[in-house]
């Protein structure tokens, strides 16, 4: 039998299978060379860019929780223009469409990210962090208002002619709201979802464990959250999906996609196990031919029928 | 460069109370491992607690291809690591991390460890004495029980090794530093390495700047990645510029850096 076609396309980013990695988890690419071969990956999204560096939140910044992990890095990041000289050409050597997860404080700031991006060859789409829990300003205030999310949506639009990628937050009263106003708004595709908010306290000093207070959450513990959060979204609106949240085996996968996801995103995962993302893809595989499946765009939401 | 592998326990023993030496099969670490360096060990196939644990590289034995772990139970990952029986097989990735720098042949080396924080300082200490630097190791511990290189501590090493004891149980009674003090008064030491609790470190930072030495510091901070991707593991190091001061990446920026490198206002700081 031949093998089954794991290609995908997300608003025009050609993706040879829906695996990429979640923005944040996997650097700019280069710390996983040891371990993954890029050329493999359906996709790279890169850490959060900002337009002028950021130094982000004092440590401790990580806090294991169960099944999970509270981050709060605070968008330590080397600026957008370091980005572009140091980081880019490195993943230009690649067969790999590079997805650049852009951040700022003000509507402004997300339109000059997107308009020094445009036509930078070696970029493939952006991906809109409008749900960042762990800067005071921006981030996940503008996720969680459906009109200020539109207005950073439709200036970064305006600024750029890559596929725009909005992600979206889970801490919200309704995902669907906010993502019909992003779509309305111009938004190409939407991801989802980025970390719950959280907490967790030292009872022996009677004080927060993370520096920052609150981080958000990841890890398998909020699978079922961001599963649910694709299937509303899915079931409401038709634009393709980059589902993630706690995936680690191929099987998490195949859920989202089920669930609507067009592409899936690895991220905690990664920092278990280090090849989290080509074990994924061999196991859709797998799954794919024991199931006599030809094309994995046949199951993306198959739960739904 | 770092692999993941799965490793084999070869030997598991304990040494202190609470504390364990493991050696491990690991041919394709233990080949390219220098002294500071860590492994990123998973302590349990479960995905809770999900995250690897780091330990620094105690040894290794390069002719059999084995990696000596030496590690203090903390809580549920060392827990279940010193639950493992030889012939367990465990998920290791390394070496990571930068390891020190060597002085020049002749220097005179004081090794600084506070409790479990001998673990790196016996690797170096052996490459020292082969370099044939005189090495001299001082030992802080709780107690005479938590000795972790043993009672008589020098007697598996091939450099001398000083006790201080906070309780007087072994040794001087009180912080080691006071033994680090006294050699850099008599002036009979040139560079000076040490890994412990943040505050036998900022200690020593401060002795190292009164005197004028150069020193080099293994630090431990929270990890998530190991690999320098996700900006988890940051220390406060000095900046350049404009910039008053710079996070580095313990992972992989670390976990040793120059004693004159690091910013002592971290109020968080697991070590202290
Ligand atoms: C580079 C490096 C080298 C180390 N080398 C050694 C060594 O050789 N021997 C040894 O006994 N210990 C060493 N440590 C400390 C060791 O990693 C922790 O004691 C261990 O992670 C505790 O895990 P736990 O599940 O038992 O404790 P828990 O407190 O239950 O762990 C909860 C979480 O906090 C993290 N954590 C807790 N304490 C530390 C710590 N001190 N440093 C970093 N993360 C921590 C754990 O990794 C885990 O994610 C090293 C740490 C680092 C960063
Ligand atoms: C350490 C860490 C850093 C992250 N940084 C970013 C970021 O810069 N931008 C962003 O949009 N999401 C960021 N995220 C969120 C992830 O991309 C992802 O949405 C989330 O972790 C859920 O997926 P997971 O459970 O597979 O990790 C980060 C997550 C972690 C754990
Ligand atoms: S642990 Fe991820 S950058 Fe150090």
């Amino acid at each position: 039998m031949a093998k089954p076609s794991l290609a995908v396309d997300v608003a025009g980013i050609r993706m040879k299978n829906p695996v990429t990695t979640a923005s944040g988890t996997f650097g700019f690419g280069s710390e996983y060379a040891p371990f993954v071969d890029l050329n493999r990956l359906g996709a790279i999204v890169v850490k959060g860019t900002t337009l002028n560096p950021r130094p982000g939140n004092p440590p401790p910044r990580i806090v294991e929780t169960p099944a999970g992990i509270l981050n709060s890095i605070g968008l330590q990041n080397p600026g957008v223009e370091h980005f572009i000289e140091a980081a880019l050409p490195y993943l230009r050597q690649f067969d790999l469409p590079v997805i650049v997860n852009i951040a700022g404080d003000t509507v402004e700031e997300y339109a000059a990210l997107a308009a020094r991006l445009n036509g930078v060859p070696g970029v493939a789409a952006l991906e809109v962090n409008i749900s960042c829990p762990n800067v005071k300003k921006g981030g996940l205030a503008f996720g969680a208002d459906p009109g200020s999310a539109a207005a950073v949506v439709q200036e970064v639009k305006s600024a750029t002619r890559l596929p725009v990628v909005v992600k979206l937050s889970p801490n919200v009263t309704s995902i669907v709201q906010v993502a019909e106003a992003v779509v309305k708004a111009g938004a190409d595709a939407l991801s989802m979802i980025n970390t719950l908010l959280g907490m967790v306290i030292d009872i022996r000093r009677r004080r927060p464990v993370l520096a920052n207070v609150m981080g958000g959450l990841s890890g398998p513990a909020i699978r079922p959250v961001a599963v649910r959060a694709v299937w509303q979204v899915y079931r409401a609106l038709k634009v393709p999906i980059v589902g993630m949240g706690g995936i680690v085996t191929a099987g998490d996968a195949l859920e989202f996609i089920m669930a609507g996801a067009t592409a899936v995103a690895v991220g905690t995962a990664n920092f278990i196990n280090p090849r989290a993302t080509l074990d994924i893809i061999e196991g859709i595989e797998r799954f794919l031919e024991e199931e006599g499946i030809k094309d994995i765009r046949e199951l993306i939401g198959a739960a739904h029928r | 460069m770092a692999t993941d592998i799965t490793a084999r326990i070869i030997k598991q023993e304990q040494v202190g109370l609470g504390q364990y030496r493991m050696n491990l099969y690991a041919p394709e670490i233990a080949s390219r491992a220098v002294p500071g360096q860590f492994v990123y060990i998973r302590c349990s196939s479960s995905l809770d607690p999900l995250l690897r644990r780091p330990l620094s590289i105690h040894g290794v034995n390069r002719e059999r291809g084995e990696l000596l772990l030496l590690y203090q139970v903390i809580g549920r990952g060392t827990s279940l690591l010193a639950a493992k029986r030889q012939g367990d097989q465990l998920p290791v990735m390394g070496p990571l991390g930068r390891g020190f720098t060597l002085p020049e042949p002749e220097r005179r080396v004081i090794l600084v460890g506070g409790g479990i924080g001998v673990a790196p300082l016996v690797f170096l200490g052996n490459e020292l004495v082969r370099r044939k630097n005189p090495v001299l190791m001082l030992v802080g511990a709780r107690s005479i029980h938590h000795l972790p290189l043993g009672r008589e501590g020098g007697n598996n090493v091939p450099f001398n090794v000083t006790v201080a004891t906070d309780d007087g149980t072994c040794g001087y009674h009180g912080p080691v530093t006071d033994l680090l003090e006294r050699a850099l008064a008599g002036r009979e030491v040139d560079m000076v390495y040490a890994c412990g609790p943040g505050g036998m470190l900022r200690q020593t930072a401060m002795l190292l700047a009164r005197y004028g030495l150069p020193g080099e510091f293994s630090l431990e901070e929270r990890m998530g990645c190991g690999v320098g991707a996700c900006l988890s593991c940051v220390c406060k190091t000095t900046g350049e510029g404009e910039r008053p001061f710079r996070y580095r990446r313990v992972c992989v920026e670390g976990p040793v850096f120059r004693a004159d490198q690091l910013v002592w206002d971290q109020e968080e700081c697991i070590n202290g």
